[in-house]
Order: C-alpha cells, then structure tokens, then sequence
C-alpha cells in the first residue's frame, strides 16, 4: 500500500524578471511504507523543492499529495505543520542542526512538536549512531560526520513514517557518506519509516535497489536539461 | 518544556545583548520604583510628621518657613515673638500644651534647640511614644546641659559627660564660637524624626546666650501647640484670630496642610521627575525591540529549521515575545537591586539633611505595578520582531546565507 501518493502536482515561482517559472510538474510518484528510494537530480532540477512539498514546507500551486492516507497538500498550515511533525523526518545536506543547543536537545526538539519530548528515546537514537558519549556537546565541538549522524538521529527522533534525505551525504567525505548513508537506510528500517533520499552522488544511487530519475518524473526539469519550465499563461 | 528550552537557548545565544538589555531596564525599573516610592514615603512623612502639634505659632511671615523651622530644624526663623505671645497661647482654654522653641546657634553644623523638659515627658512625637534615652537624662532647666538628638550624636562622638561650646548662627563657623560650656546629658533613642539631628538645650540657655541681643533674651523663635482633644473648631478660631485679623503673629495650623502646600509648588519638579522615569522605562522596552529585532537575519534560519521540525508558526511567535518578556522580568528583578541601592543612598541624604527616615523595604503597590508593567511593555516590544519572525519563510531560510 502506498504511503506516499503524489498526482498532478505543480509548483511554480516569480522569477527575478516577473515571469513565473514552473520548477515542479510530476504527473505521478508513489512510494510504498517502508520502501527505500532514491532519487537521480543534478542541480536545479527541483530535488529540493520536490522534498519541501512532500514535507509540507511548501503549498503546490496544484495536484495531490497524500501520506499515509492523509492529503497534505489540502491541509491548511497548521495540520501541514503537525503532519510533518507526527509522520516525516527530514535529513538536509547542511545538517541544520541548531548552533545553540546540544545534541541531545537537537535531538528531542525533532520529537517536541510531534509525540513529545522522550528524553529515553532520544538518548538511545544517539547512542545507535554512535554519539552516546556526546549527548551534551554542542554541534560546533562535533565534527562534520558526527554533525551528520545527530541529524539522523534527529530525523527519525518523531518515530516517522517517511524519512526525507537531501543530499545528506554531499557535505560528507567518501568514508563519511558511507557511514552516514548506512545509518540512514539502517534507521529508517529498523524504525519502520519508508526513505526518499535524492542525491547526485553516483556512489550513494548505486546503493539502491529503487532509483528513480527526477528529470523523468518532472516534466518541468525535463523541459530543459533541468531548467525550469517557463509558465506562459 | 519546548517554548522554555527555546527561549532559554536563545537568552544564552544573544547573552550580550540580553545581559546589556536587562541592564537597561534594571536601571529604569528602579529608577521608576524609585522616584515613586520617595515621593509616596516623602510625602506621607513631611505631611504626617507633626512631632505631636497641631500648630506653630511664629512671628508674622510664611506658615511653611515656620512650621519648617520649628519642627523640621531647617529654613531660617521668619523672626521672633515675645514670651508673652507664649504665655496667651499657653492660657488658652482649648490648648492642652504649649512648647517655646528658641533656635540661632548650632554645635559643628547641628541646630541647637532651646525649649522645655517637658519635651521629653509630656509630648507624644508620634500617638504613644514619647522621647526616650538612650543614655542619661533630660537636662535641667537651669543649668547648661545638652541632650542630644541620636544622629547628631551619633555623627558629632557626643556621648553623656561630653563638654562643647555651642556656635553663633546656625550654619557652622568655627570662628564664631560661644564661651559658655554645655555638658552633654543625655543622648536619646532614635525617634526617626527631625528631633534627632538637633542638640537641645535649656530654653534659657539659647535665649541668653553670650552675644545675642539681651533686649530679646524673652523672645522665642516660634511655638509648638497641641489643642485639646475635640477642639479643632478652636484651630479654625484661632487661625481667624491670627492670621485674619491679627497682623503681627502667624499661626500655622494644621501642620500637615502647610505641608502639603511645599509638595504642591515642588509638584512641577515631581511631574518631572516621573516623566523621566516613565521615559527612560519607555527608552528602556524599546531597546527589548531593537535588540531582537536587529538580530533576527541571524535568527531566521534556526527559525526555519525549528518551522521544518514542525514548530507551528504561533509557537516562534510566542517564543519571541516570551523572550523579549524574560529580558524585561531579567532586568525587573536586577531593577529590584537597584532600587535597593537607590534607595539606601537617597535615604541616607534625605535622613542626614532632614532627620526623616525612610523604609525602601515598605510595601507599596508600585512595587508590583511597575514590575508588571515593564514585563507587559517589554512582551508588548517584543511583538514587533516577533510578526517578523512569524512571517520568516522556511523553504527560503534552510539554505545558508553566505
């Protein structure tokens, strides 16, 4: 059964110039629960708008996308917030760890505002990636690596149904992006949470069963080797 | 949990200006509880301090200057009146006591006082209590004795057994010194009145003093009088007999209203005063604004990334404005301390130059009021960056600025 279920879906922004530019046009995607997929995109092929609709971050101009049964793209801002914050994890190529606050505190802030705060549970996502002895470090003591792994703690710390990975090996040496991309797909299984992850990397596709070719299901990037398509009305 | 955690986080990240912020409003806060609670305290003390009287009877001239000078020990004399002036007022059936005050020399800059031992028996300074010695007794009517007031005595060394010689005038020249000898007898327990601050001596003592003029060796520089219970419409005749249609003597009665008139012509000067505190607590929230809200570019990312965790946007708001509400509660309680410091050195000026005492430790409304208003305005400030951080666009801000 699909979990995530996308039809007709558009997105469109104003260009520097006025014109409106349309970065997404996926007819079709779905994903099953607890599939691991990743999609091919080179460099503005609207990988990263694609994931913020999905996640609810960004309204659609138009089209469907429903999780879990559940239309996000109909949800007025709130519910789109508490969906994303019940159901989905989010890995980002920068981390976007909070400076401020350590990692055990990055990690339970990724649960607040979903099922809430469990101190026990964050603790232990942190010991699976291997941090247990850094729970009170801030990022900036940690190296890009491990700055990487809290993230992936982070990420699944809402006990997600789907987990979004965004290039979330790209700031990451080869060793690192290995290790990295292991606990990604290893947490995402062992917590039950289905993977997208888009990424450039040859290195990290290979490693998929399941690859799909984002210049193939968007028809905006397919438009121009991966130029956005221009919406003339 | 979350909005405390989020907020703490963000008190530490801009601790500088969270710490220069509340500084601010510290300063304003107890500045304004300040201004208000000496003014109150000041007030209710000048007003309500009648020593036991409820009039003075002085030569012809301003009820304040007299009243100011017979029961505060400051001003100079408007003049002197006859004893036999003392003598009527003292026979008058509605008066149940009359006390001469003759003043003009001092001893290093505290007011000698010549009066009755009677002060120290008869007169209630306040309802109850009565003058009491901290050591030895009062002096004999006759003879150059001293008692001294518990601040001067405390500030001039003076202590039972003591000699001095008093000085001409009542601002201290140490070239203008008396010849006569008084010996200190008894020093009295504090009555947190204009009393302590003076030295008093036999009435005579002053009266007769090497020096003065020996034509007015009878005259006393004003009177203290307490009617009898049940006779204020006494006051009101008397008054009418003095002040309308006498013309060479003035009776100041009641003491608190005269008073009250110093406080309504420096009241300008109060207005002043409590504008600038509200301005500088105005200036003071403001900085709350423009502290947030100038370091929001760099707070907009890590508001995206909390937005991308799910944090609604009513919860970044309600972060910022319980944010901008703890750096003024920060400052509120600093504010507390700087009232207190305030406070002990005006009381300290105000006990030295007045001999009136004031309680920063007593309670007044305005201590809640202006904590809670400058928590309100401070929240309030806050709204401004915290619209701004509610407007933050989350897609746009989860790339990193360069």
């Amino acid at each position: 059964m699909p979990l995530l279920e996308i039809s007709q879906l558009q997105k469109s922004f104003v260009a520097p110039d006025g014109a409106r530019q349309r970065v997404i046009d996926v007819p079709a995607f779905t994903l099953d629960e607890r599939a691991q997929v990743a999609l091919s995109g080179e460099s503005g092929s609207g990988k990263t708008t694609f994931l913020h609709l999905i996640a609810g971050i960004l309204k659609p101009d138009s089209g469907c996308i429903r999780i879990g049964g559940r239309e996000m793209s109909a949800l007025p801002e709130p519910q789109r917030d508490r969906l994303r914050a019940t159901s989905i994890g989010y890995i980002f190529q920068t981390f976007n760890l909070l400076q401020g606050y350590t990692c055990l505190e990055n990690v339970l802030l990724g649960m607040s505002f979903g099922p809430g705060a469990d101190r026990a549970f964050a603790t232990a996502l942190l010991k699976r990636v291997g941090l247990e002895q850094r729970l009170e470090h801030y990022p900036r003591q940690l190296s890009t690596g491990q700055q990487q792994r809290v993230a992936v703690a982070r990420a699944l710390a809402n006990r997600p149904q789907l987990v979004l990975a965004d290039e979330p090996t790209g700031n990451l040496d080869s060793a690192n992006a290995r290790e990295a991309l292991a606990l990604i797909r290893d947490g995402c299984r062992e917590n039950g949470a289905a993977l997208l992850l888009v990424s450039h990397d040859r290195d990290v596709l290979e490693k998929f069963e399941h690859v799909a070719d984002l210049r193939q299901l968007n028809r905006a990037a397919a438009g121009a080797a991966g130029a956005p398509t221009e919406v003339r009305p | 949990m979350t909005l405390g955690l989020i907020v703490r986080r963000s008190l530490r990240q801009h601790a500088l200006s969270t710490t220069v912020t509340a500084a601010s409003i510290a300063l304003a806060c107890g500045l304004l509880l300040a201004v208000w609670v000496v003014k109150d305290q000041s007030h209710a003390t000048f007003t309500g301090m009648t020593g036991g009287f409820d009039g003075v009877l002085g030569a012809r001239g301003s009820k304040l200057q007299l009243v100011l000078n017979t029961l505060f020990h400051l001003e100079e004399s408007p003049g002197n009146l006859p004893w036999n002036d003392y003598l009527d007022i003292k026979q008058n059936p509605n008066v149940e006591f009359a006390l001469p005050i003759a003043v003009g020399d001092n001893y290093r800059g505290y007011r000698l006082a010549g009066t009755l031992p009677e002060l120290f028996t008869a007169v209630e300074y306040r309802p109850g209590r009565h003058y009491s010695f901290r050591a030895g007794r009062a002096f004999e009517p006759t003879l150059r004795e001293a008692v001294v007031g518990s601040f001067a005595a405390d500030k001039l060394g003076l202590k039972p057994g003591d000699k001095f010689h008093p000085y001409h005038g009542l601002i201290y020249d140490e070239k203008s010194e008396h010849a006569e000898t008084y010996v200190v007898v008894g020093v009295l327990e504090p009555s947190n009145t204009p009393a302590d601050r003076v030295v008093w001596i036999p009435l005579e003592g002053l009266q007769k003093m090497s020096g003065h003029d020996p034509k007015a060796a009878a005259d006393v520089s004003g009177v203290l009088v307490k009617l009898k219970a049940g006779a204020a419409a006494a006051g009101f005749r008397m008054d009418l007999m003095y002040n309308k249609q006498g013309t060479r003597l003035t009776f100041a009665w009641p003491v608190g209203r005269v008073m009250t008139q110093l406080f309504d012509k420096i009241g300008w000067f109060d207005r002043v005063l409590t504008l600038v505190a509200y301005l500088v607590a105005l200036v003071a929230t403001s900085s709350i604004l423009a502290s947030i809200y100038n370091s929001m570019n760099e707070r907009r990312r890590e508001i995206a990334i909390l937005r991308a965790l799910g944090a609604r946007r009513d919860l970044i708001f309600s972060a910022i404005v319980l944010e901008a509400a703890a750096i003024s509660a920060l400052g509120v309680l600093a504010g507390f301390v700087v009232y207190a410091l305030v406070m002990n050195a005006v009381a300290a000026i105000m006990r030295a130059q007045t001999g009136v005492v004031l309680d920063p430790f007593a309670w007044h409304p305005v201590m809640v009021l202006a904590p809670v208003a400058i928590i309100a305005l401070g929240a309030l400030a806050g709204v401004v960056p915290a619209v701004k951080a509610y407007r933050t666009d989350v897609a746009e801000n989860l790339v990193p600025q360069s």
